[in-house]
């Protein structure tokens, strides 16, 4: 790899982040100069890092699928079969009274392993889907997504599934070291991704794969293993997010969160991720939610409807496309 | 042996097994009023689906087509009570038009801007559905404010049956309406210009550009048609259920895109035809309809309908894949 290459991609990326961290401050003066004197108070962020992590999560799982080229419509499926079948577990082996008064450690460490363990199989199936039956990302996890979104319907039955152990709702809403538990899951896996992405043979053929598939082939990179891997990859974290969702509101149910679909594209598309594969970065990602969060926690002070805030979201995303199209015209 | 090659052959046969053995296993099956009921649940979800063949067909995909749907037949609705104009061909022409104005904003982006579809329409999608529900309104308009002139229209039957205890049943003539909009598309995509360019741009963009096919016409038909039906087949919804609800059809898109698929498209582009939507769109309603009288649980019909996205995409990519060795 030329050298002169490599410095002008690194000045690139360096550009994208310093003009994601603009966009972050702006929005952040913004907000604090519509609401004064609520906007800033420490309790809107600490709420904020509470909230943030499943999401934040979801659109990092949403960014690895599009390091491929792929997408996966199935994150929020997988998110909430997750939490729906740990919660099932809990409330076949726990008595009513165990459920409210005991920590259950035990049960909850089997919990989190079937919630992971559910990420894992779903994300593995999208893969062999995927990269080895060679199906368009995009149906494929639209097919399972639908699937998923099933089953945990045929389990549930429709109502939501409530009331889940004190530790397993720790996961959601604790606080350990005076920071929200979700918070420093998301520092770890985040960095643990970034290590992956950036410093491990995985992340860097995942990224040639995306930049060119033929010629990865040609250079005799793995591709079907790779691209089956970063699936199963995103079904785990979405199985995490599921976890945390379910622990911060205390229940699991087939259609929460539908609406992170749409801000988790966005987020990574805004985060710098190219949609059309080969460049996205966990750091871009991470700054994305935080402005989006920033963007919407602000709306929700001054009372907007929620539906407006779906508006915005929407505006704010073909606004992205347009001014980045026009950016790299020049 | 022929005949067998084409894929509308294959989709009729699988379909015509799986009425065999839904009547086999409940024979209520092939009573009249069913197949008529069937019939009926076809007709929108059949026009919606002819525009996301063309959007198919280009090499796109389509997911703001529920969102424009429900804003065209809101707004027209509104518009008919604020005015209280009673009319039937008017409103229909303004829920296209909405549709249409909608659709040009996705070839925009699309187009000009060179964005993946799927996440153009993801955001328009979901700026439209934000707009309605957040300024235009989240109350539904019942049957006692409909506007009649719609409900009359919509509750016209070609032939009307009497059931032995007296209630009556009949085909709805609006599968009239469904056939003559899917003759239409048909015939503009085998007969002109502009339908053969939508097949040579999802073949290959960059080839139909250098043989001269204007690739920004291309996509504004495409868009604009599928946002155009999007909204006729909403009014129609409309009125056939004799309600206006912002809300509806969330979540449709799957279905309709599974049905497109399951008719033979390819999610690649330039591959799919307006018979194989039908026949889609007519095996999608009736495995989902169907499981009704088959005595399945109705919490299985996303199951159901996730699998069969997931095998009919296998089966076209296996075909794909044949054809090309």
């Amino acid at each position: 790899m030329k050298p002169a290459l490599d410095t002008r991609a690194l000045i690139n990326r360096e550009n994208n982040i310093a003009q994601l961290i603009l966009i972050t401050i702006l929005i952040f003066v913004a907000m604090s100069a519509l609401n004064p004197d609520k906007f800033l108070r420490f309790y809107n962020f600490e709420s904020i890092t509470y909230i943030f992590p499943e999401l934040g999560l979801l659109s990092i799982a949403m960014m690895i699928a599009m390091l491929t080229g792929g997408i996966d419509l199935s994150v929020v499926g997988i998110a909430n079969l997750s939490g729906i079948l740990a919660g099932s577990f809990f409330h076949a082996v726990l008595t009513r009274q165990q459920l409210s008064a005991d920590p259950a450690i035990p049960q909850v460490l089997v919990g989190v392993a079937i919630a992971l363990g559910t990420g894992l199989v779903a994300g593995a199936l999208n893969g062999l889907l995927i990269a080895r039956l060679k199906i368009t990302p995009i149906l494929a996890t639209m097919g399972t997504g639908q699937l998923f979104t099933g089953l945990a319907l045929v389990i549930t039955g429709g109502p939501a599934i409530a009331g889940f152990p004190k530790s397993w709702a720790f996961i959601g809403n604790g606080a350990l070291f005076r920071l929200a538990v979700p918070f420093l899951i998301f520092l770890v896996v985040a960095g643990l991704i970034a290590f992956l992405l950036s410093r491990t043979v995985f992340g860097i053929n995942l990224m040639l794969i995306g930049t060119n598939p033929k010629a990865a082939v040609f250079a005799g990179l793995r591709t079907t293993r790779m691209i089956f891997f970063s699936y199963v990859a995103t079904g785990v974290l979405g199985s995490l997010a599921g976890i945390i969702l379910s622990g911060r509101t205390n229940a699991a149910k087939a259609d929460y969160g539908t609406s992170y679909l749409l801000q988790a594209v966005l987020i990574a598309v805004l985060g710098g991720t190219n949609p059309a594969g080969g460049r996205g970065t966990v750091l871009g990602v991470s700054i994305a939610v935080l402005a989006l969060m920033l963007l919407s926690s602000g709306f929700q002070i001054m009372r907007f409807s929620i539906h407006l805030i779906d508006f915005i979201w929407g505006a704010f995303l073909l606004l992205v496309i347009a001014i980045n199209t026009y950016l790299n015209r020049k | 042996m022929a005949i067998l090659q084409r894929s509308e052959a294959v989709i009729a046969l699988i379909l015509l097994t799986a009425m065999v053995v839904i009547g086999l296993i409940n024979p209520a099956f092939w009573n009249l009023d069913n197949l008529f009921g069937l019939v009926k649940s076809n007709v929108v979800i059949g026009i919606m689906a002819l525009g996301v063949l063309l959007v198919l067909l280009s090499g796109g995909i389509d997911v703001s087509f529920p969102a424009f749907a429900a804003a065209a037949l809101y707004l027209t609705i509104k518009a008919m009570l604020a005015t209280g104009y009673q009319g039937v061909v008017g409103p229909f022409v303004l829920a296209t038009l909405i549709g249409l104005a909608f659709g040009a904003i996705n070839a925009l982006f699309v187009h000009r801007f060179k964005m993946i579809p799927l996440i153009v329409t993801l955001g328009t999608g979901s700026m439209v559905r934000g707009f309605l529900l957040g300024v235009v309104g989240t109350s539904m308009i019942n049957i006692n404010m409909m506007p009649p002139a719609l409900i009359d229209f919509a509750k016209t039957d070609l032939v009307t049956m009497t059931q032995p205890d007296g209630s009556q049943y009949g085909l709805t003539a609006m599968v009239l309406v469904y056939g003559a909009v899917a003759l239409l598309i048909h015939l503009l995509l085998r007969y002109t210009i502009i339908g053969r360019s939508i097949y040579a741009v999802g073949g290959d963009a960059e080839a139909a550009r250098r043989v001269g096919f204007n690739l920004r016409t291309t996509m504004l038909v495409v868009y604009c048609t599928a946002g155009a039906l999007a909204g006729f087949a909403g009014l129609l919804h409309s009125s056939m259920i004799w309600l206006a609800n912002p809300r509806d059809f969330v979540g449709l898109e799957l279905d309709v895109i599974a049905a497109v698929v399951l008719g033979g498209a390819s999610i690649f582009g330039g591959r799919g035809s307006v018979l194989g939507t039908i026949l889609g769109v007519f095996m999608l309603v009736m495995v989902k309809n169907s499981l009704i009288i088959m005595k399945v649980d109705t919490t299985w019909q996303r199951v159901v309908v996730g699998v069969i996205v997931i095998v009919a995409t296998a089966a076209t990519v296996w075909r794909d894949r044949k054809r090309r060795a």
